[in-house]
């Protein structure tokens, strides 16, 4: 492995402006983050239109570091207020908060900053390590293969993500359909378009992202008024101890190991891989039942797993040029704006950027290890802002930034549309997630398999018979049929037992 | 009838626990301590927190005073809320802190001790902390 682009990549990210912007971006996700309801996919969405007159490795270093300091700052309402401020720290409440109330709230939010901080460095050196090689693997894909594995990973975001499987997939589907919109690329013809000039460009990104997840979660937050209002807690400043560390060391290895793997995998991410830390350190656990009574594994488990697979989410996107998460979504939509495609050739015809952004991860997570314990109160602080004076004014940045993407009316009014069917889906049960997801996949799925049937001459068994698009067109096939697998499984055994149970009776 | 008293974890909020608290047993009656924070933000300053709560409540049991402790939140007016509440309970008297607030303070933001003055129907005690 040639290390020099690497080391050249620490040279862009020592640039003043480029560690200033990591800086904005680690402060901003930790702000967020510590908000309940405005998730990074949203924070991302929203401030898009700020990255548009910095260079591309400056506007991807920041939204990087507005994800995962989002990942931390999410533990910190998660332990003190027991109100998780990201979906990823869902389970850092079980035992931050019962640490909170024993008074130890300073080892568990000490103890979630240094994981994270294991856990991303981690990420990273094994992202330096993976990404180019699969970068180089992944050069010998044509048209087929991206097929294969756009179509893999609308499959994987709607069974593997959270929430109702048909209700993923619905949403999926509704991404692939508006991906549909506008003039063929082919043929010229127009689709779905009513004769409107307007849709004939087909629809924008910006757009359906800022409105899913900006103005959704703003409108579905503002009817949430179920959270009671809570008393602030005075954090002590107590750090954990070296049992602390002792207890945690192996739960933070494993940790960064499972959220490495999940948050490659399409529709895994921190979420996904939080949980899983949590439930098998309870589950390899030697006293189980400490669990939920203030374990302090129960807390460095899932909070480094999180930043690992934030981490580790960028793998797919630096290499292959798919997202794994609607977050990275969103960031795949910030490099089609920069006119920089994400993919394969990335590592060797923009190194800079690249590497850029996977090292400013070292710095970002430096950072995020100094800042968490001593601005704790400064980010709680921002809590006490009621969301009637919060919402007007991340509607309005919202609505002012797309505006400033092409200086389009149309815009604010697709923007609403979005924002009002964001509501409805959040309000419905429906993850907006593998919506985007599915409008971003479903540009390069259409695109390549039109390509690989023009390629192949109209013979669909060209996927099966080349080697790479062969095995993934079996794993496909694999992450089809396991659900009905289990769904017919489920539906069975009832039935055997009854026959077993006549079978006893006679 | 009982004694109500406004409270907030302030200085001033004490000294009306304080004079709510004579003031309920001299007139033995039952106290009703309001502490009643804004709503919609996730957090706020105005809440008293369990402990808090837990020491007014050995206070006013050390007194041998009936005590309710009430933590009806608001959402825009304090001060409709609050007279609300002293119809409610039949309030014999109301307990507010006074703080000192500029004139410029007072033009911009008005004074809630100022409007329970004028519009309550019932008398009202103002202590200062």
């Amino acid at each position: 492995m040639d290390f020099a682009p690497v080391l050249e990549g620490f040279a862009v990210v020592l640039q003043p402006e480029n560690l200033l912007y990591c800086l904005l971006g680690v402060v901003v996700g930790m702000l967020v983050g510590v908000l309940p309801g405005l998730g990074p996919a949203a924070t991302v969405a929203i401030l898009l239109p700020l990255t548009f007159n910095v260079e591309p490795v400056t506007a991807i270093i920041m939204l990087a570091g507005i994800f995962y300091g989002a990942q931390y700052g999410g533990t910190i309402t998660s332990v003190l207020l027991r109100l998780p401020g990201e979906a990823s720290s869902v389970v850092t409440v079980f035992d931050g908060y019962a640490l909170a109330r024993k008074g130890r709230a300073g080892a568990a939010l000490g103890i979630a900053a240094i994981g994270s901080f294991i856990g991303g460095t981690i990420a990273i050196i094994a992202l330096t390590f993976v990404a180019p090689v699969v970068a180089g693997f992944a050069l010998d894909f044509g048209p087929p293969e991206y097929a294969v594995l756009a179509m893999l990973g609308i499959l994987l975001v709607a069974t593997v993500g959270g929430g109702g499987l048909l209700k993923a997939v619905i949403a999926a589907a509704i991404g692939l359909l508006l991906a549909t919109v506008g003039r063929d690329g082919f043929t010229g013809a127009e689709r779905f378009t009513f004769d409107s000039l307007v849709l004939s460009d087909g629809i924008d990104f910006v757009p359906i992202a800022m409105g899913l997840f900006g103005i959704g979660e703003i409108l579905y937050n503002l009817e949430d008024r179920h959270n009671a209002t809570k008393a602030p807690v005075t954090v002590t400043r107590a750090l954990p101890t070296m049992d602390d560390l002792k207890v945690s060391a192996a739960p933070i290895g494993r940790g960064s190991v499972i959220g490495f793997f999940l948050g490659i995998l399409p529709g895994g991410g921190a979420v996904l891989s939080s949980m899983a830390a949590y439930a098998l350190e309870k589950k390899w656990s030697k006293h189980p039942e400490r669990f939920g009574q203030g374990a302090i594994e129960g807390v460095a488990a899932p909070e480094t797993a999180n930043n690992a697979a934030a981490t580790s989410s960028f793998i797919p996107l630096l290499t292959l040029g798919i997202p794994a998460n609607a977050t990275i979504a969103v960031i795949f939509g910030a490099l089609l704006i920069q006119g920089v495609t994400p993919g394969p050739q990335l590592v060797d015809e923009n190194p800079e950027l690249f590497w850029g952004v996977v090292n400013s991860m070292y710095i970002g997570n430096i950072l995020l290890l100094i800042m968490s314990i001593p601005l704790i109160g400064v980010f709680v602080r921002i809590l006490k802002v009621r969301a009637s004076i919060l919402a007007p004014i991340t509607v309005l940045i919202t609505l002012i930034g797309v505006y400033t993407v092409a200086n389009n009316v149309t815009d604010i009014l697709l923007v609403c549309v979005f924002g009002a069917l964001g509501y409805l889906m959040k309000k419905f049960g429906f993850e907006p997630g593998p919506l985007v997801l599915a409008f971003v996949l479903g540009a390069i799925l259409e695109s390549s398999l039109r390509r690989s049937l023009i390629l192949f001459e109209g013979d669909p068994t060209g996927f099966v018979t080349r080697p790479i698009s062969g095995t993934l067109a079996v794993l496909l096939l694999v992450v089809l049929t396991l659900p009905l697998i289990k769904l017919i499984r489920r539906l069975v055994s009832p039935a055997d037992l009854e026959k077993a149970r006549h079978k006893e009776n006679a | 009838m009982s004694v109500l008293v406004a409270y907030r974890p302030t200085p001033e909020g004490e000294a009306a626990f304080t004079a709510g608290l004579a003031e309920a047993a001299r007139r033995a009656e039952p106290l009703v301590v309001v502490n009643s924070p804004r709503t919609g933000a996730p957090m706020t300053d105005t809440l008293a927190d369990e402990d808090t709560l837990a020491r007014l409540r050995q206070a006013a049991t050390d007194a041998q005073v009936e005590t309710d402790i009430r933590l009806d939140g608001h959402t825009d007016d304090l001060v409709e809320k609050l007279l609300a509440i002293a119809d409610d309970v039949d309030a014999s008297v109301l307990v507010i802190g006074l703080r000192h607030r500029t004139a410029v303070g007072k033009l911009l933001m008005g004074s809630n001790a100022q409007r329970i003055l004028l519009q309550s129907s019932r008398p009202v005690l103002a202590v200062k902390a």
